[in-house]
């Protein structure tokens, strides 16, 4: 059984990286995040383990006792009223045990899937609450598959270890001990025959352990190999048909799929041979020692036990009354190393699992060491700035300068300027040389030009998603580095091409601009946005419920709702990346009014492939490979006859 | 449903009997061993007990345990081939039928959602077969043989099952009735949650843009310990299954020790100490049977809804099929629409494409004028019949599109389709999918006349360029003429282009179409197109809103007639410059 559910487990979670094996730094890490998630409960939980387990061992003595009373009765001749007397007390002591066995067996059972489920929840949130504050920058580079893999398979693999493998390793372990102290505690030399099975069951399970994990970790390989393979067919599954290519494309992937079988055949060949193996080797082991024992049965060869020397008896003879327990005790013993055998996978994955959750745990999280924040004012008719608690919709940045302990308000009016601005994602490769660019309150500054050249860098720049090399950003004169990060993106809205939309109604998406917007608020936000028209088209209007990012909703929609988002916020700055390169120009040309009143008296940045988008704006840069080397408005620009004009009049081509 | 699933077990229908009759042979061993053994005890405990008879009984355990090793081995190893062939053959099956979809299907089941039927569920399939497989049929052998051999065996002290069973089955049904709704709602809410955090892992930008870190914690931490109270209660319930097997067992044991003993005291009985401690093997096989059987219970109970996600797959009816007699000759490029009616599905209130009559001569050029939304993709994505008419018929080369053979026609209509795709591959392989057979000449030809053989060429590797998935190392541009080129090698009588030049820069734009005229006189070529200036030239453009046809004319004739397309042009004369609609 324990074989069918640890395969289950192992197909999706053991990855390629890394090789599978016990990390005890990592373990002892999750034991004691465990042991943190439920101080009092875990040590209970333990001692009741271990209670139990000395409760699982104990009937072997009572049967030895029982048995002992038949022999002693049929011996001698004794009626069962009177043998009554002996095995009652003995099985109601054995009750007695059972009783407290089930009771704390009960308890801990319960304690374990509280304990088990509080901790992954905790676990869950410290994840999540980590990788929020991760900078984006983590985001660009890790796949997201990889991410929600370990909140999804390597949290699973946590809930077995702790809710399985640790209580098993714990119960299997103390039976372990305790059956062998028994018995030792009846035959010293019946014991020693029982450590050498399983010397021989480990040694055999670590071989096939070993090689059912390698071919593991190849399925998992291939299994990967063959998703890649689908999810590329899948998404093009119409081109498929449009050629005819059907046939090809199962014959491709008729060799990948024999090739996944064949690991698959191979890593479930060695996991589910394991247990027969094991077990067999008990049964092997239960035929020697009953051979063994019977010789010695018959020899007469001294017996030495702990009994003997505790009792101070001298050493005594074998009897039957021990071997038949013993027999028992030899199938229990090899039952539960076959259980520890099997726990072994488990906790492979598990270390897997967790190193995977702890890497994200311990990723350095975003820095902020920004002390400027963004507070509510008012203006005086002198120009004084004084804060207020209260929302007055005038901004100021509260400036508290350490030297001397004072502060400084300014006004928040959306004025942006790089300079000399030089940045690298990656160390020795430059993206951006020498930009600077200076927006006025309420400009329409325009950023054109080939993919890669640099157009998102600059604003990823401008919101610190990523912090600039070298050069200057300030913002109402104030260095953004200065800024509490939070407040700086607070005064920032962005629309991105990819619009990202949350489950909920349209409504609760466009409030998620401003969380205590009204209603009303929202509805107006969309008019200025241009959606509303659409929205209230929609079959539940501003109710209709969003999921799986707004799949039933088109992508132009999707942007509109986006720009709304945005335009809630009322925030004194706006970056616009592609934010209306889905919606048709002749829909465009219809919003492009609502647009231009959303970005009158803001600061904007505009980057768009289309140029009808950008004609308007008051300065228009032309970037290449990280270079801008055209500035200017339209009019300057077409009659510079430079790459703008160019492109404009379709003789080059863009991306 | 599970007799279709379980007809792609196929060629591994032989490794699943061996696994059955080993699991029964195991099965059986497993439960005469304790036979064995009580005869074993019963020779240690005689008085005047010979070795050799012990040893005896021993080779004969021994005998058992190498045939059940053997037994285990062969099942185990027969099972993982059975399983893993099981999930192959499912695997290629789904594969195939979805290669058999139409486009409607393909829309019908989305991508994303066909690739997780393909890998997870297949693999929660394999896994249930397998467990199937190896203890759908030991268990209950098990519980029978112990229940025979214990009666057999026990005579009066198998009473003692008379009780355990009962209060076992009962209670393992009571918790996996109770436990499974609970289980099923948490697991609905964990997707629910995975999927918010998939939101927030693919939306961070917009997270942190609008500094909503804490809101989102805030909203997760409740998600997360609603899940926590849920899970714990489903859990707690799972729970008792061990104290309910743990009664039922130390129950067996005391009344095993108790009336046993009183029956051996008693005398008058065959029973005796080895039988008596045999009773207690079988009392726990018979309890681990059954609850091995609610295990299959509700795991099988959990991959039903992925067995039943396999099997709408498998279902599903293509309503594009090849005529019965079909058609392998066509005549010319011509196309003809004639009261063409179309949606997407039944249930659907507005046509998607309505009143649709229109003559396209063979050898014509054809443009189709549009805005978002008026079926522009859907009217020529019925000429190679990737959706059927939902009325009146399509016409190529004079014949009804459902007359001709599928694959003679789609070679014959060559499309570039709005969302296109390269593969994964070089550039020459990705341009063979056009025709397999195309000499390199051909190749180079075809992608010269797309105005793509400069670029190609400008590769270090030429046209052994390796293009990565989705074609994510070419720009917009050079994907978009390498598609064209890929069509243009099948020699189609019809060529069609959606939107196909639309990251295209004019110059080069006016090339492809210059090249068409001068190269390809005979193939009839329709254009959607954003840019006027992409349809001007053409024998016939067509303006399309809202699913109707407009218009029809040449460049002047609309300018004159048309409001929409006076309206685009100026719109484009002014703002010149457009670039069109790029995605």
């Amino acid at each position: 059984m324990k074989t069918e559910k640890n395969v289950q487990n192992e197909m999706p979670q053991e990855k390629p990286k890394g090789r599978p094996g016990l990390d005890f730094k990592i373990l002892a890490r999750v034991f004691r995040m465990l042991v943190k998630s439920a101080p009092v409960m875990v040590p209970v939980i333990v001692a009741c383990i271990i209670f139990c387990s000395i409760c699982a061992v104990m009937p072997a003595v009572f049967q030895q006792k029982v048995i002992a009373i038949i022999e002693e009765a049929l011996d001698n001749g004794w009626t069962w009223e009177y043998s009554k007397s002996l095995i009652i007390p003995v099985v109601l002591l054995l009750i007695s045990f059972y009783v407290l066995n089930i009771v704390s067996q009960t308890a801990y059972r319960l304690m374990i899937a509280t304990v088990t489920q509080g901790f992954l929840a905790k676990t869950r949130k410290e994840m999540f609450e980590k990788m929020q504050n991760l900078p984006i920058s983590y985001f660009d580079t890790h796949k997201h598959g990889d991410i929600m893999s370990t909140y999804t398979n390597d949290i699973d693999t946590l809930r077995e270890l702790v809710s399985q493998a640790f209580p098993q390793l714990l119960t299997s372990g103390m039976i372990v001990v305790g059956v062998f102290c028994i018995m030792l505690y009846y035959s010293i030399w019946l014991a020693l025959i029982v450590v050498a099975g399983v010397l021989a069951m480990l040694a055999v399970s670590g071989k096939l352990g070993g090689g059912s994990a390698k071919y593991f970790i190849r399925a998992q390989k291939s299994m990967g190999k063959t998703e890649g393979f689908i999810q590329e067919m899948m998404n093009g599954q119409k081109v498929v048909k449009v050629f005819t290519h059907e046939k090809a494309c199962v014959q491709d992937f008729d060799k990948i799929n024999d090739a996944l079988y064949e690991d698959n055949y191979r890593a479930h060949a060695y996991a589910n041979t394991l247990g027969p193996i094991i077990m067999n080797i008990g049964n092997l082991l239960y035929v020697i020692t009953a051979t063994v024992g019977g010789v010695l049965l018959l020899a007469k060869v001294p017996n030495p036990s702990i009994q003997s020397l505790l009792n101070g008896v001298g050493l005594g003879v074998l009897t039957i009354d021990i071997v038949i327990p013993f027999l028992n005790m030899t199938k229990q013993f090899t039952g539960n190393v076959n259980q520890l055998a099997q726990q072994v996978n488990t906790i492979a994955m598990a270390s897997a699992g967790a190193k995977r959750v702890f890497e994200l745990m311990d990723t350095v999280p975003e820095a902020d060491d920004g002390y400027v924040t963004l507070v509510n004012c008012e203006i005086a008719a002198d120009g004084t700035i004084t804060e207020t608690d209260k929302h007055t919709g005038h901004w100021a940045w509260k400036h508290p300068h350490q030297a001397d302990g004072t502060v400084t308000y300014t006004e928040l009016k959306g004025d942006v300027r790089l300079t000399d601005v030089d940045f690298e994602y990656v160390p020795g490769k430059q993206v951006l040389y020498d930009v600077s660019v200076y927006a006025e309150p309420g400009q329409k500054v325009a950023f054109v030009g080939a993919t890669g050249a640099g157009k998102t860098t600059i604003t990823n720049l401008i919101n610190r998603f990523y912090d600039i090399a070298d050069g200057k950003i300030r913002y109402d004169g104030i260095n953004v580095n200065k800024i509490k990060k939070s407040d700086l993106r607070r005064s920032l809205g962005i629309v991105l091409q990819d619009t990202n939309l949350f489950t909920g109604s349209v409504m609760d998406n466009i409030r998620y601009g401003k969380l205590d917007a009204t209603d009303e608020e929202c509805i107006a936000a969309a008019k200025l946005a241009g959606a509303d028209d659409f929205i209230t088209r929609l079959p539940g209007g501003y109710n209709t419920e969003l999921s799986n990012n707004g799949a039933n909703l088109s992508q132009g929609q999707r942007q509109l709702i986006a720009i709304a988002r945005c335009a809630v916020a009322d925030p004194p700055v706006m970056i616009l990346d592609e934010a209306t390169s889905s919606i048709d120009t002749r829909t465009e040309a219809i919003v492009q009014r609502g647009m231009d009143k959303l970005m009158e008296g803001r600061t904007t940045f505009v980057i768009a492939h289309r140029l009808s988008t950008v004609r308007n704006s008051d300065v228009i840069m032309v970037l290449d490979h990280g270079h801008i080397i055209e500035r200017g408005n339209h009019e300057k620009l077409i009659a510079e006859k430079g790459t703008y004009y160019r492109l404009y009049t379709g003789a080059f081509e863009l991306e | 449903m599970f007799r279709r699933i379980l007809k792609s077990v196929r060629e591994f229908k032989t490794p699943t009997i061996i696994t059955f009759i080993c699991m029964v042979v195991e099965a059986g061993i497993e439960c005469v061993i304790p036979f064995i053994t009580a005869e074993l005890i019963n020779q240690l405990k005689n008085p005047d007990m010979h070795i050799s008879s012990v040893i005896i009984k021993g080779l004969e355990l021994l005998g058992m345990a190498v045939i059940s090793l053997s037994a285990g081995w062969i099942g185990g190893r027969t099972c993982a081939k059975a399983s893993a062939g099981f999930a192959k053959n499912l695997r290629s099956d789904l594969f195939a039928k979805i290669q058999g979809f139409s486009f409607e299907s393909v829309d019908k089941f989305s991508s994303a959602s066909l690739v997780t039927r393909l890998t997870t569920d297949v693999s929660n399939a394999q896994m249930s077969y397998m467990m199937c497989n190896r203890l759908a049929i030991r268990c209950p052998l098990m519980f029978i043989f112990s229940i025979f051999m214990g009666f057999f065996m026990g005579g009066k002290l198998a009473l003692t099952f008379v009780v355990i069973i009962p209060i076992l089955t009962f209670g393992l049904i009571l918790i996996a009735k109770k436990a499974m709704p609970a289980f099923r709602s948490v697991f609905r809410k964990y997707d629910k949650l995975n999927e918010s955090i998939e939101e927030n892992v693919r939306g961070m930008r917009v997270v942190k843009g609008f500094s909503r870190e804490d809101y989102e914690k805030n909203k997760f931490a409740n998600a997360t310990d609603a899940i926590c109270r849920d899970f714990t209660k489903a859990e707690k319930i799972v729970a008792l299954n061990n104290p309910l097997m743990v009664i039922c067992m130390n129950f067996n044991m005391a009344f095993v020790l108790i009336v046993g003993s009183k029956l051996i005291i008693g005398g008058g009985t065959s029973l005796d100490v080895g039988h008596m401690s045999s009773m207690l093997t079988y009392g726990m096989q018979i309890l681990m049977s059954l609850m091995m059987l609610s295990m299959i219970y509700v795991i099988l109970t959990i991959s039903m809804e992925s067995l039943r996600r396999i099997n709408e797959v498998l279902e599903e009816k293509s309503n594009l099929t090849n005529p019965e007699n079909p058609v392998y000759e066509i005549a010319d490029g011509s196309v003809d629409f004639e009261g063409v009616r179309f949606k997407y599905s039944s249930e659907a209130k507005k046509y998607a494409l309505d009143e649709i009559n229109l003559h396209i001569p063979a050898g014509a050029t054809v443009g189709v004028i549009g805005g978002t939304g008026s079926s522009k993709s859907t009217f020529v994505q019925l000429i190679p019949r990737l959706y059927d008419v939902t009325e009146g018929c399509v016409r190529v080369g004079g014949r009804d599109v459902r007359e001709y053979d599928l694959d003679t026609l789609r070679q014959n209509v060559s499309m570039v389709l709005q969302k296109n795709m390269l593969f994964s591959g070089t550039i020459t392989e990705n341009l063979r999918w056009g025709n397999a057979e195309a000499t390199d000449d051909e190749i180079a030809e075809a992608a010269e006349l797309a105005q793509a053989g400069e670029f190609v060429k400008s590769f270090r590797e030429g046209y052994d360029k390796y293009i990565e998935q989705g074609g994510a190392n070419v720009s917009g541009g050079q994907k978009q003429r390498l598609c064209i080129a890929r069509a243009l090698l099948r020699k189609p009588k019809i060529l069609i282009l959606d939107d196909s030049t639309s990251a295209v820069d004019t110059r080069t734009d006016a090339l492809i179409r210059e090249g068409f005229k001068k190269y390809i006189p005979s193939t009839t070529k329709i254009i959607i197109a954003q840019r006027i200036a992409s349809v001007q030239e053409a024998d016939m453009i067509i303006v399309l809103d809202g699913g109707r046809i407009s218009a029809v004319g040449k460049h002047e004739e609309l300018l004159r007639t048309s409001d929409i397309y006076r309206e685009v042009y100026e719109q484009q004369v002014n703002g010149k410059g457009d670039d069109g609609d790029e995605n």
